[in-house]
C-alpha cells in the first residue's frame, strides 16, 4: 500500500502569459501508515501537490500510482480514489451546509452510494473519533465555535473511511488549545486506526511535535525530505526560503555558541528540557 | 480622556427561529472595560468565541452595543452622527487578505479608502505613496494584487487603511493565514507604524510570539476581560493562561518547565536572548 509520484510536473495556465510551473519533477513515495508533514512558503506548491494525491488536479506530465495502479489509467476509478484519499481543505468549515451536524457528516458516505443505515453508522464513528460531544450532533453546524466546526468538517471526510487523510493547514485561525486538540486527535487517529496522515502546516513547532517525516517544498520542488530533526538541521537554508526552525532549535544553537554543550538537534520543548537538564546535571556531578 | 474608553460594554447576539421568535441570547461581550491611550500597542488574546472579534467590530462601530458605553477618540459610538468620523479614525484589517482587496492594481486598491472619504486627487496619490512606503510595498504599486503572496496582500490591505490616515488601526488575526515569513513582514510593518507614526494598534491574535511586541495585553474569556498587563506579567502566569485555552510562547514555556524542574530561572522569560542569558548565568 503506497502512493508513488513519478516525475510529476504541473503547469498552471500553460502556454499563456501567466504560465507557472507549480510542480517540477516531483518524486515521492508515501508508505502506508506514515505521518508526514509538508512545509513550504506561500506559493511553494504544497497545495497543488496534495490536490494531485486524489486526482483533483491532473499532472501535466509524470505518473501517480495508488497501491501500484496508475491513477491516470482509463479504467481507474477516480471516484473511489477520492473516497480513499480524503482531503480536508483550508477552512473546511466554510463547506458545511446541512441543517444538522449529523446530516452534514452523512453527506459524504451517502454520496458514495452507501445505504442510509451504513452512512449513519460511519457518520457516528467519524463524529466519535473527532471527539465532538454527542449533545451537539443534532444542532445546526453554524452555531458551533470555529474549532468545533472544523472538527465536524474533518468528520465529514472521515465518514468516507479514507485510507489516507490529507489536511491542508487544519489549525489556521484556531486558538492554541483548539489547535492542540485537533492535532492530538489527528495523531490519535494515526495511532489507533493506522491511517496515513499528510499534514500541510505553517507551524514549525507543530510539525516538529507530531510528524515522523517532513517534506519541504520550495519553488515547486522537494527541497528536503527526512525526519524533522534532519530537516531542521538545515535551519539556515530553511530561513533563506522563508521558513524557520522551531524556536527551541535556535535557542539550543545559541546555547552551544556560548559554550554550553546541549543537544543542537532538539526540536521540541520536551527534548530541549531534557537536554538542558542533563547538561547542567553533568556539570554538577563533575564539580 | 483615553483614546478608547469602554465602560461595562455589552453585546448580545439574539438567535431567532424561522418565525422570528427569540430562541436564545448569546452574550458575546459581558461588561468590558477598556482604557487605551493614543499611541499604545495593545494585543488582545482569547480563545475562539471569547468575544475578541465582536469587540473589534465595536471599535469602528460595525456593531452597536446592547449596553454600556464606548468612546473612541472622544466620541460616543452610540451617537449615529459620530459613526463616520469614528470609522475614519479606526481602520480595520481582517484575517483573509483576499476578502479585502477589491481593485486590480495595488495602488488603486490603496486609493479606494481615501477616495471614498472625499480626499482631493493630488492628496490621494501622496497618501498612496506614503502608505505603500510605510509597509514596504512601494515597488509593487503597479502590480496586480492577485500575484502577491499572502503577507504582501495583507500589507497592501494595511496600506489601504493607512491611506485614510486613521489614528488607530484594529487588526483581527491579520496573520492567521500567512507563512512564517509573511507573519514577520506584517508584524514588522505594524510595529513600524506604531513606533514611527504613533498609530494606536489593537492586534487580535492567536500567535503568542506576536504578543511580545505589545505594550499591553488584554485577555478575554466568555466576553469578559479576565487579565490585563504587560506581556511579561501576563506570560508569567502560564497555568492561568492555559485554563483560558491559551498558551505562552514556546521559549516562555520551556523556561517555565525548567523552573518547575528546579532550575533558578525567573518567570516571564519572553525571548531567546533572555533565556540564553539566564542559563549562562547559572552555568
Amino acid at each position: 500500500m503506497s502512493i508513488i509520484l513519478d516525475k510529476v510536473n504541473y503547469v498552471y495556465s500553460e502556454k499563456t502569459a501567466y504560465e507557472v510551473h507549480a510542480l517540477k519533477d516531483i518524486n515521492l513515495k508515501i508508505e502506508d501508515g506514515e505521518f508526514i508533514g509538508i512545509i513550504g512558503h506561500t506559493g511553494s506548491g504544497k497545495s497543488t501537490l496534495i490536490q494531485h494525491l486524489n486526482g483533483l488536479v491532473k499532472a501535466t506530465s509524470g505518473g501517480i500510482y495508488y497501491n501500484g495502479r496508475d491513477i491516470y489509467d482509463e479504467d481507474f476509478n477516480m471516484k473511489e480514489l477520492r473516497g480513499k484519499v480524503g482531503l480536508v481543505f483550508q477552512y473546511p468549515e466554510h463547506q458545511l451546509f446541512e441543517t444538522t451536524i449529523f446530516a452534514d457528516v452523512c453527506f459524504g458516505p451517502l454520496n458514495q452510494g452507501l445505504s442510509k443505515k451504513e452512512a449513519e453508522l460511519q457518520a457516528f464513528t467519524a463524529l466519535r473519533s473527532v471527539g465532538l460531544p454527542e449533545e451537539y450532533w443534532y444542532q445546526s453546524p453554524f452555531e458551533l465555535s470555529g474549532g468545533q466546526k472544523r472538527r465536524v468538517a474533518i468528520a465529514g471526510v472521515l465518514a468516507m473511511k479514507p485510507e489516507v487523510l490529507v489536511l491542508d493547514e487544519p489549525t489556521a485561525g484556531l486558538d492554541p488549545q483548539g489547535r492542540d486538540e485537533i492535532l492530538d486527535q489527528v495523531a490519535k487517529m494515526h495511532k489507533e486506526l493506522g491511517m496515513t496522515i499528510i499534514l500541510v502546516s505553517h507551524s514549525m513547532e507543530d510539525v516538529a511535535k507530531y510528524v515522523d517525516r517532513l517534506i519541504v517544498m520550495n519553488h515547486g520542488s522537494v527541497m528536503f525530505d527526512g525526519t524533522p530533526k534532519e530537516v531542521f538541521h538545515h535551519y539556515q537554508e530553511l530561513e533563506a526560503v522563508g521558513l524557520a526552525a522551531p524556536q527551541v532549535t535556535y535557542l539550543m544553537h545559541e546555547l552551544r555558541k556560548k559554550g554550553i554543550p546541549v543537544d543542537g538537534e532538539a526540536t521540541t520543548i520536551e527534548e530541549a528540557k531534557a537536554s538542558i537538564l542533563k547538561c547542567f546535571q553533568n556539570r554538577e556531578n563533575r564539580s | 480622556m483615553n483614546f478608547i474608553e469602554a465602560r461595562k460594554l455589552v453585546h448580545e447576539y439574539i438567535r431567532r427561529d424561522e418565525e422570528g421568535n427569540v430562541e436564545g441570547i448569546d452574550t458575546a461581550l459581558d461588561g468590558v472595560d477598556l482604557d487605551i491611550k493614543q499611541g499604545e500597542f495593545i494585543a488582545v488574546l482569547g480563545h475562539n468565541g471569547s468575544g475578541k472579534s465582536t469587540l473589534a467590530k465595536h471599535l469602528n462601530v460595525l456593531l452597536q452595543s446592547s449596553g454600556g458605553t464606548l468612546w473612541v477618540d472622544g466620541k460616543d459610538t452610540t451617537d449615529e452622527a459620530n459613526v463616520w468620523d469614528i470609522r475614519k479614525n479606526a481602520g480595520m484589517v481582517f484575517q483573509n487578505p483576499d476578502n479585502q482587496i477589491i481593485a486590480s492594481v495595488v495602488e488603486e486598491d490603496v486609493a479606494f479608502g481615501p477616495e471614498n472619504i472625499g480626499i482631493p486627487t493630488d492628496e490621494i496619490w501622496k497618501r498612496v505613496e506614503n502608505s505603500l512606503k510605510s509597509v514596504g510595498m512601494i515597488q509593487y504599486r503597479e502590480h496586480s494584487p492577485n500575484k502577491l503572496s499572502g503577507g504582501q496582500k495583507q500589507r497592501v490591505a494595511i496600506a489601504g487603511v493607512m491611506a485614510m490616515e486613521p489614528k488607530c488601526i484594529v487588526l483581527d488575526e491579520p496573520t492567521a493565514m500567512l507563512d512564517p515569513n509573511g507573519r514577520k513582514e506584517v508584524l514588522d510593518a505594524v510595529e513600524k507604524l506604531n513606533k514611527e507614526k504613533g498609530v494606536t494598534v489593537i492586534l487580535i491574535t492567536h500567535y503568542m510570539e506576536e504578543v511580545i511586541r505589545a505594550d499591553r495585553v488584554y485577555v478575554m474569556d466568555k466576553g469578559k476581560v479576565v487579565m490585563q498587563g504587560t506581556p511579561r506579567s501576563i506570560f508569567s502566569q502560564v497555568d492561568i493562561l492555559k485554563s483560558y485555552r491559551l498558551d505562552v510562547p514556546q521559549i516562555t514555556l520551556l523556561a517555565h518547565e525548567l523552573r518547575k524542574s528546579g532550575m533558578d530561572i525567573p518567570e516571564g522569560i519572553l525571548t531567546r536572548q533572555e533565556l540564553v542569558d539566564a542559563l549562562c548565568r547559572l552555568y
